[in-house]
């Protein structure tokens, strides 16, 4: 069998050489580029022309401080790089002075610098004790915004394809092993063991199999899988490589959804990549292996998520799940036996082989081992792409990592695993994220998302804005996903509306409970966590909508009501003026009023009045 | 063929292996409501109206997909299984429309059998209903999709059964309908691509789909279904006659040996000839070159007369006779006899070569 | 048909041959579907684009009346790569030589020259069919309204015998019959040279039993007329006609000539459930009670007899058929009277050896298919298992014959005439249903778009179309269903009597008409 060593040695040499340089690096993932990271880059290149600087140019993904984009990386030949947050065109030119011209850190937009073997900067964090980064670990993550994703060189200089070269050199059974002994457990929310699950397809019996990947990231709130798709599209195919020879599979396909036009790009650059270095195709590195990888651009629905959807949609059927058993490893994509995991599950393979399962193994808990990305967004100061270790408490993530709670307002709740997880509150921010103990809670590990909330949430709210989205995106196969999901919606729709009745909670309650119970997929059959969490800890929400006739989050317009406080109301009139209703009357320099009959609750007399005279309750 | 033996509710029946749940129930007489499931189809296992409660099994599992197992203990009438049966029950008919009174289906409805057997009655849910326009623009089915449970028996059927894909889902959640490609009808033909079979209409457990001339005839109960042999081409498709009042109103499917439940346009809905009012009624004569009406008598005297004298002067090959590929054979037996026992002659033959 | 209609579904090649199936047979239809769906190939060969030939992998559009130089093409290449089953020739056949000899000038590249099916279409059909595990030959009208219609069939028979595709399930040569009863009228003798079962009245024996059985002196020994042969004859030999169920009038061939001859009988009687365009000319029509009117049995395709129930009163004052025949017989002094047509299907047990174990008490669990000899016999899935009728099975070797009539400078265009999804035969059900004539209310000639630009015709035009021996009005239709020089219609509608243009040429052993091919010109109706 060939190896890669002597492609590997000369690319090492070739990127020692590129970062050993002046450089300027903006990171191009989605997240920098909806930030103006795109702007930013030219503006760069033409400062670096105009000025005559010698200085590469270069982009990178995202490296998790979403917060902080558009971000720019600046290192000069010798010594570290700075990574620096909130570069936008008006101020890159005086960055551009200060660190390269002038040689001096702009101090305040710096981030963290990663010094290499270089003397570090004074007064700039160093990565890993960076608060953000001080209780991460970056794994599956590692090449984020450190590499640029279109590049081989870089995948291979940074270790890249040594799992499938070292794969191929094991037995197929051995592969497998390594990966149960890893403890490696299925990325997308399931948690099921990816060694198992490669066991049994190796085992089914098929004149062909496959390996496909998950890439239809739907939850709203997560973007784990893009932030690897665009950041270290190699890893993706090299985990399908390792999997395929593992199973006996030939070919892979990769489910993308479109609304990841970047993934789709670079993925596709990659995979032309690897078939140009022998890597994809007909015996791989002469070991007789042949793989190939399609990509299925997926049409949009979330429901394609599911594993049996997402099998149908590659055959070209309407994404609608089906009965399992059979399972897809015994009868799969075409009817044949295949392996389907996510994308991160399959972004660890190549660490576990490289590494070695007991490496993998040591992260994490007892029974969810290693690591796991999340998203952290919401009502939380520092919202972005992480990784932690298995068995990270909530409030480590929340308040160490995430920097707290915006505007410092009370946690109220953090919503796990998207549409699909559950409301949890302050009483557990100890809980040790696993797979178990976030089931125990009444959420889900899901895919990665966690959305933060304070007390200007209602939760109420909340479970209507999650199943607002199951109905829409329920496939309408079976009768309690499609038609109870409308109902649910329909009664919370009620509640918020200041029509609810106090029967309406059994009624919740049992809707959530047959169609969890009876629900045919996994979409159905966790659509009602939203409710039922939200029910189970915030109860006291529900009761004050339906008895009180009150939002205590102060959302739910309909149970609002506009108010003029006369001690602190000065009659300046502006109220009044941006009264769309006409709702508020008042002489000039007396307290104002406004009538509920009238108003239409918008809320653009609260943003005129200067004197905060003005609540809603 | 190995067996496994199971106990529902109880009772301990033994059936080959892959042997589903309520395949099982139904030989031990245990009653399960199913909407989608058909034995002649595959397997959705999507109404969920025949969960079982399977202890070990992760939620309900549908009984029509799942295998029987050695040993496996299956009830299926525990409160929880009720309930959710009473539940997708009422969730049904919370987008249904209360007109059973003047329903094709009355008498014959599987939501309103059930609904009836677990006392299920509508307004357990308030909230909207489909508003769909009826199709009817074409002469032989009439599509209400507001009565449709999304059981999807006809779409399977069309495709697995009749081949055609004129139907599938489209549009997701509450909006899911079953309908032809584009939201078009099923009348334009060139996307549909539908043939007017009518075997979707032989599988829809409710009123969602019906054939049009049959609407108005008669209660499910008034009709009598004298099952025989399609008057049409030589493939020779059983269908059921539906007869009331001693007129033929409509033609249903059966099991026929060659079709099973299948039929074409014009086996299903070709049957309007029978009581057309062009049919001859009685014996006819041409008298100065217009038919006056007559008796039998006087008609079959006159032809036994004629044809008796063609004999009689030019011998029996003056005479010929053409039987029928339509008739029966009794009567195409008689006609043979009638040539060459009574006339003398071989002068007879039929169409077949046309 | 040698097999069952659900033994197609299992079939691994299905070669289907001037058959519409998905129009005219769509249960049968369903069935192919079925055997693409499990896998099968379908190769049709049709001068049309056919809904079949659409869901085919293999198209053999052929040039009308080139069949036997394609099926000859196919068994060439099939000795010619030494592909056939030489077991089954040589235990099963006889006279291989002589047919081998016949078809080796048919090399593909020869074929190709006649029909216009590329060579190596040819090829992979011959190997395709030779191979598969199963092949089924399904046949209609396409193959055998020819002058040259027996022929054809042999040459599809040949093909059948040369790979052993024959005898077994899922194989075979399966004639798919176009009417519900013509299999039954067959087999119960309404044929001018048999008695019920195809005993041939010209075997003495054969007319000694019939006239003891009837009891009657003897019976008859000159074979009789073929319908067209009748109908040329009427006025002429043929003085007096009795016509029952059939509407010569719309469905012959030169309906002209037939009109005129047909009035030229000194009398005619019709029995008819409706006055039908030849009810017209008749001196007498009797009323005849509808199939949902009596009791009975049709045999269909597949050689099934199933019963027909009655399931109303007759219409009116008429009366099913049987009771009429008996009526004119006893009227003609031969008392001929049953109390039911099951007592009629006892008496044809007797003297029908196919139908021997068939009574109205079995057909009521299911039908059955003949020859199903004696009250235990299950009847016959599949024909010709371990043998065939005759013995061993003879090889016909036949030539290529051009069709009767060939386009010229006069009549440029071919025309082919067919059957409609919609409707059946000469329309008189099927234009009174209701439904079927409103959804499908006219008829129209299918022409090429080139065809049709050469002529300044447009989609919707009236057009004339003319031949020798009359000529029809009828709306055009731009179809890609026809190749240019080919135009198509059917003969199912009485406003487009298409037969008043089509040739009576006849196959000179079958008597069959051609009416799949004959040359017209077409014009636009200003």
């Amino acid at each position: 069998m060939k190896n890669l060593d002597q492609i590997r040695e000369k690319y090492k040499e070739q990127y020692k050489e590129k970062i050993g340089k002046t450089r300027i690096v903006v990171g191009l993932g989605t997240c920098g580029i909806a930030a103006g990271g795109g702007k930013v880059m030219d503006a760069i290149k033409e400062i670096v022309a105009a000025r005559g600087l010698d200085a590469d140019i270069d982009f990178t993904s995202c490296i998790g401080m979403c917060y902080r984009e558009p971000m720019v990386e600046i290192a000069l030949a010798g010594a570290p790089s700075v990574i620096y947050g909130d570069i936008f065109a008006d101020n890159v030119e005086a960055l551009i002075e200060s660190h390269i011209v002038n040689k001096t850190p702009l101090y305040e937009l710096a981030c963290f610098q990663i010094p290499g073997d270089a003397t570090p900067y004074e007064g700039i964090d160093i990565m890993d004790k960076a608060p953000y980064y001080e209780k991460q670990i970056r794994s599956v993550t590692s090449r984020l915004g450190r590499i640029n994703p279109e590049s081989i060189v870089e995948y291979i200089a940074t270790g890249g394809y040594e799992g499938i070269e070292k794969a191929l050199q094991l037995d197929r059974m051995a592969v497998i092993e390594e990966v149960k002994k890893s403890g490696l457990r299925g990325r997308g929310g399931g948690g099921f063991s990816t060694g198992t699950k490669w066991s049994f397809v190796y085992g089914a019996q098929g004149d062909k199999k496959y390996a496909v990947c998950n890439a239809d990231e739907g939850d709203p709130g997560a973007f784990m899988d893009r932030s690897v798709l665009e950041g270290d599209p190699h890893s993706i195919l090299e985990g399908m490589m390792i999997a395929g020879y593992a199973i006996g599979a030939d070919e892979g396909y990769i489910y993308c959804r479109a609304e990841y036009p970047i993934a789709i790009k670079r993925l596709n650059l990659a995979i032309a990549k690897a078939e140009e270095h022998g890597l994809l195709g007909d015996n791989i590195l002469d070991s007789g292996f042949s793989f190939r990888i399609k990509i299925k651009a997926g049409a949009g629905a979330f429901v394609c998520g599911e594993e049996t959807a997402l099998l149908n949609s590659i055959e070209g059927l309407r994404g609608m799940p089906r009965v399992r058993p059979p399972y897809p490893a015994h009868k799969g994509l075409f009817g044949k036996p295949t392996v389907l995991n996510n994308v991160e599950t399959y972004a660890n393979v190549p660490f576990i082989i490289r590494n070695g399962a007991d490496w993998y193994a040591a992260m994490g808990t007892e029974k969810s081992k290693g690591s796991k990305v999340f998203c952290l967004t919401g009502k939380v100061n520092n919202t972005g792409l992480i990784e932690v270790p298995m068995g990270i408490t909530l409030r480590d993530i929340i308040f160490a990592i995430g920097g707290g709670i915006q505007n410092d307002r009370p946690f109220k709740a953090v919503q796990s695993g998207g549409p699909s997880g559950g409301c949890i509150p302050a009483e557990h921010l100890d809980t040790p994220i696993d797979y178990e103990s976030l089931g125990e809670i009444g959420s889900m590990m899901g895919s990665g998302g966690l959305v933060c909330m304070d007390d200007t949430t209602c939760m109420v709210d909340v479970a209507k804005f999650f199943l607002n989205f199951t109905q829409l995106e329920s496939c309408g196969k079976c009768t309690p996903c499609r038609e109870g999901t409308k109902r649910m919606l329909e009664i919370l729709q009620k509640i918020c509306d200041g029509n609810g009745v106090i029967e309406d909670i059994d009624t919740l309650d049992r809707l959530c409970r047959v169609v969890t119970s009876s629900a045919m997929c996994g979409l159905g059959q966790t659509c009602a966590n939203p409710i039922s969490s939200t029910l189970r800890y915030f109860r006291d929400e529900y009761e004050a909508h339906i008895i009180d006739k009150r939002c205590p989050a102060g959302v739910c317009n309909a149970l609002l009501v506009y108010t003029v406080l006369a001690d602190k109301c000065t009659g300046c009139g502006a109220c009044l003026r941006a009264c769309p209703a006409g709702a508020i009357t008042g002489e000039k320099k007396q307290p104002h009023k406004i009538d509920p009959a009238v108003c239409i609750k918008c809320g653009a007399c609260i943003q005129k009045c200067k004197f905060d005279a003005i609540i809603k309750a | 063929m190995s067996k496994v033996t199971l106990t529902i509710d109880g009772i301990q029946i033994t059936v080959p292996k892959g042997t589903t749940v309520l395949e099982a129930a139904q030989q031990a007489g245990i009653f399960i409501p199913t909407f989608c499931h058909d034995p002649e189809l595959s397997r959705p296992g999507a109404c969920r109206i025949c969960v079982v409660d399977i202890p070990g099994a992760r939620n309900m599992p549908a009984s029509c997909v799942t295998e029987a197992g050695e040993g496996m203990v299956v009830y299926t009438d525990t409160p929880a299984i009720i309930e959710a049966r009473k539940t997708n029950l009422e969730l049904l008919l919370a987008n249904h429309p209360e007109d059973c009174l003047t329903c094709h289906k009355n008498g014959n409805c599987r939501l309103q059998d059930y609904a009836y057997y677990y006392g299920v009655r509508p307004g357990a849910f308030t909230g909207e209903k489909h508003d769909y326009p009826i199709e009817d623009d074409n002469p032989f089915i009439v599509r209400d999709m507001n009565k449709c449970i999304l059981c999807s028996k006809c779409i399977r059927m069309c495709e697995e059964i009749q081949g055609n894909n004129a139907i599938d889902f489209s549009f997701r959640g509450f909006s899911a309908k079953v309908g032809p490609a584009m939201g078009t009808t099923l009348s334009d033909t060139e996307i549909s691509n539908c043939v007017f079979c009518g075997n979707c209409i032989a599988v829809c457990p409710v009123g969602a789909l019906t054939e049009k001339a049959m609407l108005g005839k008669a209660r499910q109960w008034e009709v009598e279904k004298v099952t025989t042999t399609c008057p049409y081409c030589g493939v020779g498709c059983q269908y059921d006659l539906n007869v009331k009042d001693g007129k033929v109103i409509g033609v249903t499917s059966t099991d026929g040996d060659v079709n099973g439940r299948a039929l074409c346009v014009k086996g299903r809905f070709g049957y309007g000839f029978i009581h057309h009012p062009d049919r001859l009624t009685t014996p006819l004569i041409k008298k100065d070159g217009a038919f006056v009406e007559a008796s039998w008598d006087e008609a079959i005297g006159l032809v036994a007369s004629k044809l008796g004298a063609a004999k009689d002067t030019y011998g029996p090959d003056a005479v010929a006779l053409l039987s029928s590929a339509r008739v029966t054979n009794e009567e195409n037996y008689l006609m043979n006899k009638l040539a060459r026992a009574v006339i003398g002659t071989n002068n007879i033959d039929h169409c077949a070569r046309l | 048909m040698t097999n069952s209609i659900g033994e197609i579904a299992e079939a691994d090649f299905i070669l289907a041959a001037g058959t519409n199936t998905f129009d005219a047979h769509p249960i049968i239809g369903i069935k192919i579907k079925k055997a693409v769906a499990n896998g099968g190939t379908l190769a049709v060969i049709d001068p049309r684009l056919t809904d079949s030939a659409k869901l085919a992998q293999y198209h053999l559009q052929l040039k009308p009346g080139t069949d036997i130089a394609l099926f000859n093409g196919l068994a060439n290449v099939i000795i010619e790569e030494g592909l056939y089953n030489k077991q089954f020739v040589e235990e099963r056949t006889e006279d291989f030589e002589a047919f081998k000899q016949t078809v080796a000038k048919y090399t593909p590249d020869y074929v190709s020259e006649i029909t216009s099916v590329p060579a190596d279409v040819i090829r992979e059909v011959a190997r395709g069919y030779a191979k598969a595990k199963n092949s089924t030959i399904l046949y209609t009208m396409g193959i055998t309204q020819h002058t040259c219609g027996t022929h054809n069939v042999f040459s599809t028979c040949n093909l059948a015998m040369l790979t052993g595709h024959i005898g077994k399930e899922s194989s075979g040569v399966n004639p798919l019959r176009g009417q519900n009863n013509v299999q039954g009228a067959c087999d119960m003798g309404a044929l001018p040279v048999v008695f019920p079962a195809y005993q041939p009245v010209a075997v003495e024996a054969n007319r000694e039993k019939f006239a003891k059985f009837w009891n009657v002196e003897k019976m008859p020994d000159k074979p009789g007329l073929t319908v067209g042969e009748m109908i040329e004859a009427a006025g002429k030999s043929v003085k007096a006609m009795y016509i029952l169920g059939e509407n010569p009038v719309l469905s012959d061939p030169d309906a002209n000539q037939v009109m005129h001859e047909l009035k030229s009988l000194d009398f005619l009687v019709v029995q008819d459930i409706f006055l039908t365009e030849t009810a017209q000319l008749a001196d007498v029509v009797l009323p005849a009670a509808s199939f949902a009117e009596k009791d009975g049995t049709f045999s269909n395709t597949e050689r099934r007899v199933q019963l027909v129930r009655k399931a109303i009163e007759p219409i009116g004052d008429s009366k099913p058929d049987w009771e009429i025949i008996c009526l004119v017989a006893t009227a003609m002094g031969y008392p001929m009277s049953y109390d039911s047509p099951e007592s009629i299907m006892n008496e044809v047990a007797k003297v029908t050896p196919s139908y021997g174990g068939i009574s109205f008490d079995r057909l009521e669990l299911c039908g059955l298919q003949w020859p199903c000899p004696t009250p235990d016999h299950p009847g016959t899935k599949f024909l010709h298992a371990n043998k065939f009728v005759r013995g061993l099975g003879k090889f016909n070797p036949v030539e290529h014959i051009p069709p009767n009539e060939q386009p010229d400078a006069e009549y440029p265009m071919v025309l082919s005439t067919g059957r409609r999804r919609y409707h059946y035969h000469t329309g008189t059900m099927t234009q009174r249903t209701g439904a079927l004539e409103v959804f499908y209310p006219e008829e129209y000639l299918e022409i090429s778009c080139e065809d049709a630009g050469k002529l300044g015709i447009n989609d919707g035009d009236k057009v004339k179309v003319t031949s020798r021996r009359g000529q029809v009005e009828v709306t055009a239709q731009i179809s890609e269903r026809v190749t240019p020089g080919l135009v198509f219609t059917s003969f199912q509608y009485p406003d487009v009597p298409i037969n008043r243009v089509t040739n009576a040429a006849r196959d000179p052993i079958s008597k069959i008409p051609e009416y799949k091919v004959c040359a017209v010109k077409v014009e636009k109706v200003s």
